[in-house]
C-alpha cells in the first residue's frame, strides 16, 4: 500500500500538474526520495541542502505537523496521508527589523 | 486586477488595526478559478510580531482542508506592515508560496488612514496591481476604483474588466 501526498499549486509543476500523487518510505525522508525519482526536482524544493526540512513549506503527515514529529525522520506507516502546503509567513521590510534590533537594549547587533 | 467588496476590504482593515502594533493576516477566499474574493477569513499571527507574520501550521492546515471540501481556493492572502510602507519585504517575496493569489498588504503606519496595495507574486517577481472595490448593496454598476501605489500608468477609474 503507498503513501498518498497532497501537492500545492507551486509544487506541481514537478508532478505535472497532478494534485495527489503516490510514494513510500519509512520515514518522511525516504518518501520525498522516492518521489524525487519520479518528480524530478521535488525534493529540492522540501529539503534545504543541508538535509533539513524546508522553511518554505509545512508537511503534514495526517493531522500532525511534521515539526513535531521528528521532520524527516518522521515515521510513515501504510495508509498514511502526507498533506504539503505553503508555508504562509513574511514580514516588514529588513531595515525595520535591523532598527527594532538596534533599538533592543544590550543588543550585540548595534555594530 | 484584485475586485474586491467594500465589506471585506473594511473588516480587512479593522483586524490591522485590531492587533496593531503587531501584523495582522488572513486569507479571503472565493471559488476555485473564479477569481473572486468573497470568505474572509482572520488567520492568527503566530509570530505576534510587529516585523514578522506566520500563519499558525495547524490553523493553516484546517482553514486549507476547508477550502479543499468547498472548492475554494485562497483568492487573497493578505497582511499588514505597521511601520512601514504596503510593499513586500524580501521576506514576503521569499515566502510568497501561492503562484494563484493576490497579496494583499495593508500599512497601518499612519493612525488615521491606510495604505492598501495588491500584488502578483511569482517566482520571485513582484507585480503590482490595481485594486477594484466593490460597493455592493448600492447600484452594482457605481463602482469605485482606486490604485493605492505609485504606479500610475495602471490607474482606471473605469474598472475595465468586470
Ligand atoms: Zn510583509
Amino acid at each position: 500500500m503507498a503513501i498518498e501526498v497532497r501537492i500545492p499549486t507551486i509544487l506541481r509543476s514537478h508532478t505535472g500538474g497532478a494534485k495527489i500523487v503516490e510514494g513510500t518510505g519509512d520515514t518522511l525522508g525516504d518518501l520525498f526520495a522516492d518521489l524525487d525519482s519520479r518528480h524530478d526536482g521535488l525534493k529540492g524544493r522540501l529539503v534545504t541542502d543541508t538535509g533539513a526540512l524546508h522553511r518554505f513549506v509545512n508537511v503534514y503527515i495526517n493531522d500532525e505537523d511534521v515539526r513535531f514529529l521528528g521532520a524527516l525522520e518522521a515515521k510513515l506507516n501504510d495508509g498514511d496521508s502526507v498533506t504539503i502546503l505553503p508555508a504562509v509567513a513574511g514580514g516588514a521590510p529588513d531595515f525595520a527589523a535591523v532598527a527594532a534590533r538596534g533599538l533592543r537594549a544590550g543588543s550585540p547587533a548595534a555594530r | 486586477m484584485l475586485s474586491i467588496d467594500r465589506a471585506i476590504v473594511d473588516a480587512i482593515v479593522a483586524h490591522a488595526r485590531r492587533d496593531h502594533p503587531d501584523e495582522a493576516c488572513g486569507v479571503v477566499a472565493g471559488p476555485a478559478g473564479s477569481d473572486l474574493a468573497t470568505r474572509h477569513i482572520p488567520m492568527e499571527n503566530a509570530a505576534r510580531s510587529m516585523t514578522f507574520y506566520e500563519f499558525d501550521s495547524m490553523e493553516q492546515l484546517r482553514v486549507w482542508r476547508e477550502m479543499d471540501d468547498r472548492d475554494e481556493a485562497p483568492v487573497v492572502i493578505y497582511h499588514s506592515h505597521t511601520a512601514t510602507e504596503a510593499y513586500p519585504s524580501r521576506t514576503d517575496v521569499s515566502f510568497a508560496g501561492e503562484p494563484d493569489a493576490h497579496y494583499l498588504l495593508v500599512s497601518t503606519r499612519e493612525p488615521d488612514s491606510e495604505e492598501i496595495r495588491s500584488f502578483r507574486i511569482v517566482a520571485g517577481v513582484v507585480t503590482e496591481e490595481k485594486v477594484c472595490i466593490l460597493d455592493a448593496g448600492v447600484d452594482p454598476h457605481a463602482v469605485q476604483s482606486y490604485m493605492f501605489g505609485q504606479s500610475p500608468a495602471t490607474v482606471d477609474y473605469e474598472c475595465s474588466g468586470r
